[in-house]
């Protein structure tokens, strides 16, 4: 049992070591890479554009309920006037990054680590390696310079369609004034909730898709499963693995900048 | 058939010994590759030969012996020596292993935009070259899907060898084809050795072509090399098991013969 505890401990310290080496790697490999920008654009293309809709239909919804549940709270204490602030704080602070980071891990991560995984498996990436190409230059690291800078965007498209979901509940489907739903959000909100919210959204957009793609990457390393079974596992794992890590990371932040 | 043979091989490959998990694929592997030659490792299917290609490539590390390359030691650590193998070899994916995301002309282009500081608009003139002289000139904007089987075959080949290499590795380039396409991947292969002079080593188990189209054959089984030599000195052998690999289309119609006859024989599970 003891025995089995301490493999087990060590297989998690072994992972995480590589888990390291893999994103430093990605990171310093980029230096220098050829038609490097092409492909960041690709990946912002992958990341950013393909993944607006769902961020809007979700981050509308979000923005819905927070004003239809915040109101009718509010409405029994009488304080309506601050479904404003309510639903602002809600979303800037944590709904808008932590939600926007689990929509992107469905559509782009899982995309990501179901990619590699079949070019693991199709000998695609075998194929760079021995031409002597930098496989981390040319297939992570723009992916990985894409997730920071398309994450935060991404994040603040939630938030303000949220703002604006809210003001549909609170304004026009009840019956607060739209000037004390937008003052109120305009008062609540200040420069260093902000600062905290895109804190969150590069460290969320950048470990997700570092998780994805490490397990894409080395789909083939894991002796239980091979072929297409591989490609399906490494992309779940992916998937469970980047959310719980995002949660994680959220109380972490939080705890640090509250 | 022959041309520049040397008494120092160009690739010497020395006990190389290969295991996974309680499965010994590889015990103590020698082969000597001349610079210029056409050689085919020959064997039965599953005796190591694609693992033995992939020991030489890099892409699996063996457990023990010594990879030389022209004179300098590829072994683990060497990791100077193995960027220049890298610069100097290309390597034949038995499944082509083209990037489907890229489209013909960017998947010959790759090596080069990747490992050279060439400038673009020199690679465009070198990959254009080589797609015209594997006929694929007209397809160079087609993705690796939109193409047949042998176009796929002709286009891997293009990539292997813009960067004109000195050695290529070839795994099992004829399977799946049938026998005019098998012909004519040999022909391909011989062919371009011929026009570019790099050294070409194939593993294969199509024999008649490769007696024909080799300088030197050799043999891999139960883990070792069982014979090199030329195809002559091949069909000469008296060794058992080059007889028993040599001989094994004649067995087939004597087996065949007997099983019409309705005679009781034992066929061979050796699958």
């Amino acid at each position: 049992m003891t025995r089995a505890l301490g493999h087990y401990t060590l297989s998690i310290v072994r992972e995480l070591g590589d888990f390291a080496a893999f994103t430093s790697r990605s990171f310093t490999a980029a230096v220098g890479s050829r038609k490097l920008g092409r492909r960041v654009v690709r990946a912002i293309y992958e990341q950013g554009v393909r993944c607006v809709p769902v961020i809007l239909i979700v981050g509308l919804f979000t923005g819905l309920v927070l004003g239809l549940q915040g109101y009718y709270v509010l409405n029994k204490f009488g304080s309506s006037g601050l479904l404003g602030t309510l639903v602002s704080l809600t979303l800037v602070r944590e709904l808008a990054p932590v939600l926007a980071a689990l929509m992107l891990v469905g559509q782009a991560g899982s995309a990501l680590a179901a990619e590699l995984g079949i070019q693991r498996n199709s000998e695609q990436i075998d194929a760079l390696e021995t031409m002597g190409a930098s496989v981390h230059a040319y297939l992570i690291s723009p992916r990985l310079i894409a997730s920071v800078l398309v994450f935060p965007i991404q994040t603040a498209f939630f938030t303000l369609i949220g703002l604006l979901g809210g003001y549909l509940s609170g304004s026009v489907v009840l019956a607060l004034q739209p000037g004390v739903y937008w003052s109120a959000v305009y008062h609540a909100v200040h420069p260093m909730d902000v600062r905290e919210c895109l804190i969150k959204a590069v460290v969320f957009g950048f470990l997700t898709i570092a998780i994805c793609a490490y397990n894409g990457f080395n789909a083939h390393r894991r002796k239980s499963s091979t072929g297409a079974r591989a490609v399906s596992a490494s992309t779940t794992r992916a998937v469970v693995q980047s959310s719980i890590v995002v949660l994680a990371a959220d109380y972490i932040i939080t705890s640090l900048l509250v | 058939m022959s041309t520049a043979v040397s008494t120092d091989p160009f690739l010497d490959v020395r006990g190389v010994h290969k295991r996974f998990g309680e499965n010994i694929v590889l015990s103590g592997v020698n082969l000597a590759v001349p610079r210029g030659n056409v050689i085919t490792v020959l064997g039965k299917s599953g005796t190591g030969k694609s693992v033995f290609l992939k020991c030489l490539a890099g892409i699996v590390r063996p457990d023990s012996g010594e990879i030389r390359f022209d004179g300098q030691s590829l072994n683990a650590g060497d990791a100077v020596c193995r960027a220049e193998f890298r610069r100097r070899c290309s390597y034949l994916f038995q499944s082509n292993a083209l990037l489907d995301s890229l489209t013909a002309l960017e998947n010959v282009a790759l090596p080069l935009e990747q490992t050279t500081q060439i400038p673009n608009r020199e690679i465009r003139d070198r990959c254009m070259e080589a797609l015209r002289q594997l006929d694929l000139e007209k397809h160079r904007d087609r993705y690796p899907s939109q193409l047949s089987g042998g176009m796929q075959k002709r286009l891997a080949l293009a990539r292997a060898i813009v960067t004109r290499p000195e050695l290529v590795l070839f795994d099992e380039p004829t399977a799946g084809l049938d026998p005019l396409r098998r012909n004519a991947v040999f022909e391909m292969i011989v062919k371009y050795q011929r026009q570019f002079g790099f050294t070409a080593l194939l593993v294969t188990h199509d024999l008649p072509e490769a007696l024909v189209a080799s300088d030197q054959v050799a043999l891999l089984d139960g883990g070792r090399m069982r014979f090199q030599g030329t195809p002559e000195a091949f069909n000469a052998s008296d060794d058992p098991t080059v007889r028993a690999f040599r001989d094994s289309p004649g067995e087939l119609r004597n087996t065949i013969a007997a099983l019409r006859r309705g005679e009781n024989v034992n066929t061979s599970n050796d699958l």
